[in-house]
């Protein structure tokens, strides 16, 4: 749908990452999203996000459902391969490419109405696997690209573009990843730049099920007043617990913290997170606690953002199938077919 | 009235038994016919089974065919009734002549019996509960001095039973001399008692030669292990479900690293078939050997991937294992009514390949070849079993597996080729005129090579475009593609009758074995007809030519709605009035007495009788 092709040039002074890559090279087509569109401003922190990281751009895979949200990964990683898959199949899809090739980053990002509504078992299910990926939800309440109809993650009580009042509960996707055993799980703003680039950096360095849930408010058709998904609804709701920096392992810290007000976290990977704490009494290692805290929260309207829970010892599908290390999609015919020896055998048995 | 004599038959003979599901009998009844095989006389058994765990009936029917037909033949010549539940309607079901076999135990009223059959008393229970006093052993064993007082009644040798016991409990001795014991009291029983043996026999014989004893769906299995699959994603549904536990039991024994012991697979059940299909896809666009095994609703479920699969040009194995629709249909009954399905599955124009496989060695082998098709042609490829096939143990020839085969990865651009001077990669662009792209796998390059996979329209470079010529364009080359499929999929199998004739006769799948022996009982009628069968879609050529070779052509199906025939007239533009539906749709397998009767009616009104002249 990018009819505008996007310049080549890149300006020689732009800075440069461990791997030599400037922003641009994390940079995908342009976006035909409208003009002001949160999910803009998430595809910007992703970019964001892997460049610090230094992540080879074709080492990542893009996989997404169908609707706005799910066009987003065309706008970004333009070297890395992208699938749009089917409306509310992202999960399964992803789930299935790693199985197929472990030592990819898969990067999901969908929709409220696509992991909310239609595909709110196949969020459920990847959630429960522990499937390692990064899963963005890229959260605006409404359905976009067919003209404004409430999602289910849509707040009782909020009001439509055409003035309808949303009578159903919402579904709050945090909450449900909370229970369902996700092991990284965060809330942010698509406005909260800061907050959300060392959240998507921490997600891909988790090895694990990581979720985060963007608050992406739609400037077309949910961002008027009445609405709980407006950037200024947002914007006066926000009760971040925590703010945090990805550490990679071979870094000093050099950030300057106030004691007691910092905690690390160290990963899998070596890769530490430190984060820095606004609400002192609050503990993102404590799965039970989070969801009070959330629950309690949300019944005051405020919408809780930062990293709400991690388990540091977190593991993976693979790990709970026990594949070998390397790559499935690398194994030949060597190393898969029996051979006609075994088959004798086991026509020998079947006599 | 007259007076019906008993049948007498040497290895050739349907002994049916009736029993209540979760009773214990599956085991002893298949060691039944597994005993008969080891005296070298092929059997074909069948289980008929409710979709029920515990408590409704259930039958299994063995077919002892020296001649080797391995099709159903239909009616019952010794009846095993064990179910008071179905005693009225598995009377009924015995030939005239034929022979009942009873647990006399408790006395039943004469009006309970009939006068045409040879009523065989055996007080079961009584035995049984003079010997055990455990109630689970109690109905385990009750199964096995059944058995053993047939070996008696049926003149079997009771050392091949015994050979068998103890492979099967080799290793756990005081279940096999327990089993042996058992034997040997119905046995014993019935020697002292009963006048053994009766009118129908078992004799030694060499007819069953090296084949092997085996169920379609592990045979398909096997050949998903063989042909390099590595994700396995499924979801329980009958008759499939035993594909995925069969895969599972082989990639323990065959898949697992000497050194590390991990394992070069990983089987996922997912939360449905829309998740199952969906890591299919996932994995196969990325390069992995994937495949599901459903049955029809899950093919109604799966059809949205598998449009995505057939546009987007995605890899996928799908083993349909088809059992009686519509709906729910009936869950534990063959049928072969999803050939249309299939084959168009999913909105827009679509058009799918099926391999069709007759028993569980082409089951095998075309499920090894159906992963190599899938990257070759870079689309969905369906393995069309069903219940006949997958869940009845069926006498097949042995499975064989060429070391030197390897794997057709497909067109397949590693990093190395997009470096080549010169070298333009577009997802979609038919470099070699067959319709057939290349693709690349994701991480393959830093700069090169890498798209965007969508449902959506997109040009040959795999960008977003809804120009009409671009639409048409990319559906032409598709067209293209199945065309190149034709020429890759197995071909039609001819046989010709031994005289020229006019008619001829389509069939496939688990059709094969009855087909075949309706073929001799037509031509014991006079009825030649040459057969065809066919083993995939899309139809070669051969098809086309075979109808046109012939006045009229029977299809053979087991569906109510001549899927296939439609398929064909469809695809070949065939006039329908030359080919005439042969159609058995109630459930049960197709038997030869049933597609000769019909295939002989319909020849018998064709054949025209001339006038006599009349004397003036």
């Amino acid at each position: 749908m990018t009819y505008i092709a996007k310049p080549k040039f890149q300006h020689p002074g732009l800075p440069r990452n461990d791997l030599g890559f400037t922003h641009r090279d994390y940079e995908g087509k342009v976006s035909t999203l409208c003009a002001g569109c949160g999910h803009d401003s998430i595809t910007a922190s992703i970019i964001e996000a892997c460049f610090e990281l230094s992540i080879e751009p074709h080492r990542v895979a893009k996989i997404s459902g169908i609707g706005c949200s799910s066009k987003t990964p065309d706008y970004f990683l333009g070297n890395s391969h992208g699938f749009n898959s089917v409306h509310g199949r992202m999960p399964s899809v992803l789930t299935g490419a790693n199985l197929a090739n472990r030592d990819l980053i898969y990067l999901g990002v969908s929709g409220d109405g696509d992991s909310a509504s239609i595909g709110f078992g196949q969020f459920a299910h990847s959630i429960r696997r522990g499937v390692n990926m990064t899963y963005i939800v890229e959260n605006n309440g409404v359905y976009g690209l067919t003209k404004g109809q409430f999602s289910a993650t849509a707040d009782r009580g909020s009001k439509s573009k055409k003035g309808l009042i949303n009578s159903d509960s919402p579904i709050d996707l945090v909450a449900i990843a909370l229970q369902l055993g996700a092991s990284f799980v965060a809330r942010s703003f698509s406005g909260d730049k800061t907050q959300l680039v060392p959240l998507i950096a921490a997600a891909i360095q988790h090895k694990g099920a990581a979720f985060i849930d963007v608050i992406s408010p739609c400037v077309a058709f949910n961002n008027h007043a009445g609405s709980t998904k407006s950037f200024d609804y947002v914007r006066e709701h926000n009760d971040a617990v925590n703010r945090l920096d990805v550490i990679s392992g071979r870094d000093p810290i050099t950030v300057d913290y106030a004691p007691g007000t910092v905690q690390l976290v160290e990963q899998h990977d070596g890769t530490r997170i430190a984060l820095r704490k606004i609400d002192a009494d609050y503990d993102p290692h404590d799965r039970v606690g989070a969801m009070s805290f959330l629950q309690k929260h949300a019944a005051r309207g405020q919408i809780v953002t930062g990293l709400l829970y991690v388990d540091p010892e977190s593991d993976d599908l693979h790990s709970h199938l026990d594949t070998v290390e390397a790559p499935l999609n690398t194994l030949d015919a060597v190393e898969l077919c029996p051979g006609n020896a075994a088959l004798e055998k086991i026509n020998a048995s079947l006599r | 009235m007259s007076v019906q004599s008993p049948i007498s038959s040497v290895n050739d003979f349907v002994v049916r038994f009736a029993n209540v599901n979760g009773s214990g009998s599956a085991s002893a009844n298949e060691m039944f016919a597994r005993s008969i095989l080891r005296h070298g006389v092929p059997v074909s058994p069948r289980n008929v089974f409710p979709s029920n765990i515990q408590g409704l009936p259930t039958w299994y029917e063995v077919r002892v065919t020296e001649d080797g037909h391995l099709g159903a033949r239909g009616g019952v010549d010794m009846m095993v009734a064990m179910n008071p539940q179905t005693w009225d309607k598995d009377i009924a079901s015995i030939e005239p002549g034929g022979y009942l076999f009873y647990d006399s135990t408790k006395p039943m009223p004469a009006s309970k019996f009939r006068a045409d059959i040879t009523v065989i008393g055996v007080p079961l229970t009584a035995i049984t509960n003079s010997t055990y006093t455990d109630p689970r052993q109690r109905q385990l064993f009750k199964n096995i001095i059944y058995l053993g007082a047939m070996c008696a009644l049926l003149d079997m040798d009771a050392k091949l039973v015994e050979q068998l016991i103890g492979e099967q409990y080799k290793g756990k001795e005081k279940l096999l001399s327990s089993n042996i014991h058992a034997l040997h009291l119905g046995r014993d029983w019935a020697l002292q008692n009963l006048k053994c043996p009766i009118g129908l026999r078992v004799r030694k014989a060499d007819k069953v030669g090296d084949r092997i004893f085996i169920e379609g769906n592990s045979a398909a299995a096997l050949g998903a292990v063989y042909g390099g699959a590595t994700v396995c994603a499924w979801y329980p549904i009958t008759p499939s479900s035993s594909v995925a536990d069969a895969f599972t039991s082989h990639c323990k024994k065959l898949r697992h690293d000497p050194v590390t012991g991990k394992a070069k697979y990983a089987i996922v059940q997912g939360e449905d078939e829309l998740a199952s299909i969906g890591i299919v896809i996932g994995a196969s666009w990325n390069g992995a050997r994937a495949f599901t095994a459903t049955s029809g609703p899950g093919i109604s479920l799966m059809t949205e991937f598998i449009g995505l699969s057939y546009f987007a040009e995605i890899p996928a194995v799908i083993i349909n294992v088809q059992r009686a629709g519509p709906s729910t249909g009936m869950p534990t009954r063959t049928q072969q009514c999803d050939i249309i399905a299939c084959a168009y599955a999913s909105h827009g124009d679509t058009k799918h390949v099926l391999l069709l496989p007759e028993d569980p060695a082409e089951a095998f082998e075309f499920a090894a070849q159906a992963f190599d098709l899938a990257e070759r042609l870079q689309t969905t490829i369906f393995l069309m079993l069903d219940l006949d096939i997958g869940m009845n143990h069926r006498l097949s020839r042995p499975l064989k597996w060429d070391d030197a085969r390897h794997y057709d990865r497909g067109k397949v651009m590693t990093a190395e080729m997009l470096d080549e001077p010169g070298r333009d990669f577009g997802r979609y662009l038919d470099v070699d005129g067959d319709g057939i792209p290349y693709r690349t796998y994701p991480g393959t390059h830093p700069t090169k090579g890498s798209f965007f996979t969508r449902g959506t329209s997109r040009n040959r470079y795999a960008i977003y475009s809804e120009e009409g010529p671009v639409y048409a364009d990319n559906m032409q080359r598709l067209v293209r593609k199945f065309e190149t499929a034709q020429d890759m999929v197995p071909r039609p199998l001819q046989a010709n009758a031994a005289k020229p004739t006019k008619y001829g006769v389509i069939y496939f799948g688990s059709t094969a074995p009855a087909m075949d022996e309706a073929i001799g009982i037509l031509e014991s009628r006079g009825h030649q007809l040459d057969r065809l069968r066919i083993r995939a879609f899309p139809f070669h050529s051969s098809v086309a030519s075979f109808i046109a070779d012939h006045d009229f052509v029977y299809v053979v199906e087991q569906n109510r709605d001549a899927q296939l025939r439609s398929l064909i007239v469809n695809e070949n533009g065939i006039d329908p009035v030359r080919l005439i539906p042969i159609l058995h749709y109630d459930g049960t397998p197709i038997t030869a007495r049933f597609i000769a009767g019909a295939i002989g009616d319909h020849q018998d009104q064709l054949k025209v009788t001339p006038l006599r002249k009349v004397k003036s």
